[in-house]
Parts: structure tokens; sequence; C-alpha cells
């Protein structure tokens, strides 16, 4: 840790035991993030251990899509510090992966799945990449650990949403990063493919030991394989084990108002948190 | 009839002909390599319309250019440059881009419309600017078109690998640092280079005959972006050049032969690939309607 983290207020509690081996790959202190004149949370400390799924959870307009735009250096924090292993964000770590929702509607037709996890490879080098066996090689290995050696040479606009996800999870994987970044990646695919698209990143995880950081609306897909939940809402946050956090005193807490966590089936369902203002998302700069 | 075919295709004294338009020749050869390859980009990002705005103001500033004795070189030059940084410093969102060029480029026309009615010199010249001609390209003017290309060719490729990821993928591209508004201003810079070169010899009216239709074709042909690039670089060139070689000996401009090639080059390409995409069909549906292969 640098001094950056010194100079944070020393009465924050750590998120973890963290003696347990290596220090957290991710770690936020005191963290505000305002965008315009909206505070979206603050006060936001976590620890994200080297192979540890994390899942990010509250209402739209929470804030959840901005915590990894913050982390990716693109929104500076306005109060606190944020590290990403021993480091302040900042931008284009190539030891972080990102997994963005799939939509790849015209752009989509114009490469093929090879194409898209070598951008992940090279992409952000200069100069045009002149065809090398090597690159070639690493390409056809990653579609293959990913399952997607079969429609890596078609375009990727005409695979279905959970194909699409398979090749972005191969282009992250490209460069073997240490935290992953996952962006609501379930959003408009249907059951069986959510499944999968969490079986394969829970499985990529602990072969290769990165963190995960997971933005979804809703938590019953990744429930299986979560450690543990970031519930963000009302500009504050709660963590914890799913079984902690998703419970109707802590949510109500959390909002201030009365919030009904029902468990039917196996499954969770959040009844009553209210949504928040709606703001407008900054373009990215 | 005889008359019109004979405007049209007149092969007499060709030899003389070459001998004396060989220059255009060559500079059509090098747009055509040039052109064909940023083309490829126009269409992964979406600037079709970008291209029209930017070659109208290039139009205009060539057009000052020969009014006010500066030389259209320079004037084409200078009006595409500010087309295409207008266009990238207004212009980052699509519904924004559009509007900027929508707005720009009828002001443009109306501008290149007045210079060129001011110009007291030769209305063969003037018509040029908008439909093409191939007046003889003397050596220094050669020199600067080869130069111009050349440094847009160096410029796209050392940009290459950022801006293909910034142009297909730019969400992940920019959480991967890759500066996506930075590669966004150098490629319209780029362009504005091809535009100003494209105008001088198809004329601003043309210009997506180059920059737009050989890669439209090329990707008729195949999915992935480099070997995109390197048909449309075929299409371009052979359109250019093999337009410059029916055009000499006729009397009406380079611009409709330049078209009607790159035009039949994409119906060529859009037949192959609707044939590809009918036996793909069917080689799927045998797969499926065969049990174990699925």
């Amino acid at each position: 840790m640098t001094d950056a983290t010194l100079a944070a207020p020393s009465s924050v509690p750590t998120g973890q035991g963290s003696p347990k081996g290596p220090g957290p790959v991710l770690s936020l202190r005191g963290a505000e993030l305002t965008l315009g004149d909206r505070r979206l949370w603050s006060g936001l400390d976590l620890d994200l251990f080297p192979g540890e799924f994390v899942a990010v959870l509250g209402s739209n307009g929470s804030g959840k899509t901005s915590l990894l735009r913050a982390i990716l250096g693109e929104y500076g924090l306005s109060a606190g510090t944020g590290e990403f292993l021993g480091h302040p964000f900042h931008r284009g770590d190539p030891r972080i992966g990102y997994v963005p929702q799939h939509h790849l509607s015209d752009a989509g037709v114009m490469m093929r799945g090879r194409d898209l996890v070598a951008l992940g490879l090279t992409g952000h080098r200069w100069g045009p990449g002149w065809p090398s066996p090597r690159r070639r090689a690493r390409v056809d290995a990653l579609l293959a650990e990913v399952g997607a050696l079969a429609y890596a040479d078609a375009p990727v606009g005409l695979l279905s949403g959970g194909e699409q996800q398979r090749l972005r999870i191969a282009q992250a994987l490209a460069a073997d990063p240490q935290l992953m970044l996952c962006d609501e990646p379930l959003a408009s695919l249907d059951l069986r493919a959510q499944a999968e698209v969490v079986g394969l990143i829970d499985a990529q995880r602990r072969r290769r030991g990165f963190g995960v950081l997971f933005v979804t609306h809703d938590v019953n897909p990744v429930l299986e394989v979560v450690d543990r939940v970031l519930y963000l809402g009302n500009g504050r946050f709660r963590i914890g084990p799913p079984d902690e956090v998703m419970r109707s005193e802590v949510l109500s807490d959390l909002y201030g108002a009365p919030v009904e966590v029902i468990r039917a089936g196996g499954r969770i369902v959040v009844v009553g948190a209210p949504e928040q203002p709606h703001h407008p998302v900054p373009r990215r700069a | 009839m005889d008359g019109i075919w004979g405007q049209l295709f007149n092969f007499s004294d060709y030899g003389q002909l070459f001998a004396l338009l060989h220059n255009s020749v060559i500079a059509g050869g090098v747009l055509g390599l040039v052109g064909g390859m940023v083309a490829v980009f126009v269409m992964q990002r979406d600037l079709a319309f970008a291209v029209h705005g930017t070659s109208e103001l290039s139009f205009a500033g060539g057009a000052a250019g020969l009014l006010f004795g500066i030389g259209v070189v320079p004037g084409a030059l200078a009006g595409s440059l500010v087309a295409a940084a207008l266009i990238g410093i207004f212009g980052a969102r699509a519904s924004r881009r559009n509007s900027v060029i929508g707005v720009m480029m009828p002001f443009g026309l109306g501008l290149g419309v007045l210079f060129l009615s001011l110009y007291p010199g030769r209305s063969g010249n003037k018509f040029g600017l908008l439909t093409g001609q191939i007046v003889a390209v003397d050596d220094p003017r050669l020199t600067v078109l080869a130069v111009i290309c050349a440094i847009v060719a160096i410029g796209m490729l050392v940009v290459w690998r950022p801006l293909l990821f910034a142009s297909l993928d730019p969400e992940v591209a920019a959480a991967r640092g890759v500066p996506t508004r930075f590669l966004s201003f150098v490629f319209m810079m780029l362009l504005g280079l091809t535009v100003a070169v494209s105008v001088q010899i198809v004329g601003s009216l043309l210009v997506l005959s180059i920059l737009v239709t050989p890669a439209a074709a090329a990707m008729r042909l195949t999915h992935s972006p480099n070997r995109a690039v390197l048909w449309s670089m075929l299409f371009a060139t052979v359109s250019m050049v093999g337009g410059i070689l029916l055009a000499m000996g006729a009397t009406v401009p380079i611009s409709p032969y330049v078209t009607t090639i790159s035009f039949t080059f994409y119906l060529m390409a859009t037949g192959i690939g609707a044939l590809r995409a009918r036996r793909a069909a069917w080689q799927q549906s045998v797969v499926q309607a065969t049990p174990g292969l699925g």
C-alpha cells in the first residue's frame, strides 16, 4: 500500500480479514463518486481479494456501472482513495479485463469472433500488427478456453448473445487480467445462456485466480457462485455474503424505507427498492 | 448513336494521349490504394455522410483557391481539413455529427458555387472540381498528391490497431485505455487529406465512389477487417486506374467511368456474398437435419 491509504481516516475497518495471504487486488477507502451535482455513493470501503467473486447490486441509477468506470480510471473519485494492485486507479491498466453488455449490432458484421479476441490481445498497441502465427495460436488457445472455436470465423453480429459473451470473456482473458470487471454481462440473455456465462467466469476465476466484480440487476443467476454482494442504494452501501445482505431489515435500513426481500424456490426477489432519480450518464472521455 | 459512343469511348491517338496523361494514371493509382484503405474505416465508423460533407467543403476551398489565385490544391486541402476538424470536434456522437454535416454541407456547396461563378477563367476547369477531370497533372502537382497520400498511408499504419479497436469495439477499447477521442480526431484529419486528393481527381460529388463503394463491396466478400482492406484497395485502385484509362479519349468527365467500375465491383461482390450465404444456410440445414452432427 502506498501513502495514499495512510492519508485516509484510519477508523475505517478493513473489509475482510486481510492476513489470509496475498493482499487485495482492489481496494477502496472512503470512496465517493459525484457525477454532476449528484452524489452516487460515498464512504465506500471495499477490498476485493484474488479469486473472489463479488456481485454489485442496486437499483437503476445507484452507480453500479459508474463504480466500474471509476476503477477503469474513466471517472475520478470525488473523495477517498481507490487502488488497483497498490496503484491509484488509472486508465488503460492491461491487468483489468472488461466484459460489457453484449451489443455489437453494426460493427458486429464487420469482424469475426477471432478478430474480437485479437483486439483484446494486441488492439491497444500502435502499428499495423502484421499477421503472426504466434498471435494466431494465442487467439486459438483463448477461443478454445471459452469453447468458442466452432464459431470463431463467423461474423460476431450473427452470433447469439451467449456466444458473443463467450467471445467477450476470451477477449478479456487475453490480457491475463488480475481483475475482471463485468458490466451487466447477462442483460438480454436467456436463462441457459446466463448460466453458461456465469459458469464460465466462475471456472476461469478459480483457474486463473483473478478477482471478479460483477454488476447485475438480478442476484439470482450468480447466487451459487458469489462470495459477497455489494449492494448500492440511497448513496450508501451494504457488503457481505448474500445471506447477510439480502434481507428485508438490512435493505430497509439501507434505503430508510420499507423494502421486502422474498425468498422462494431458491430465488431472491427484492420488492419495493426505490429507484434512484435518473441522471444523464455522461459519455466517457 | 455513333456520336455518343465516340464521345464516350475514343481510342484513336491513345499512345499520345497516354504519354500526355500518364501522371493522372499514377495519381489515380496512388489515390486508389490509399482511398481503398481509408474506406474500410469510413464504413466501420459510419462516416459516409462525413465524407460527403467534407468533400463539399473541400470543393469550396478548391474553388476559392482558383478564384484567389492560391491554387486548387492548397484551397481544397484547407477546405477539407477545416471540415474534418469541425466534424471531429463537434461530431463525436453520430446524431450530432449528422446535423453538423447537414448544416455545413450546403453552406460549403453554396460558397463553392459563388467562387466558381466569380472566377473568370475557363468553365471546363470550374466543372472539374465537381465532377472530376484529367487535366494534365503536372509533375509538381503529382508530387504533392503523392506526398499527401504517403502521409495518409503512414499515418494509417501507425494508428492501425488502436483505430480498429476504437472503431469496432469502442466501449472495450476505452476501458483498455485506447485514446478513442484522439484517434477519432486523427482519423478525421487523415480522411480530410484523402478527400482533398480525391476531389481533384474524381470531383467532390463522387468522392464516395472511392471512399465508400470499394469498402462496401469488400465487406460483402469477407468479414475479416484486414482482408476487407486488401479487397477494398484492389477495387478502388482498379476503379481509379481503369476509369482514367477509359476516360482518356472521351470528352466527358472521368467520374462516370470510375463510378461505373466501382459500382460493378459492388454488384459482383453482393452477388458472390449472397451465393455464399445461401450455400452456408443450405449446409447448416443439412447439418441440423442429420442426427448427431448438430
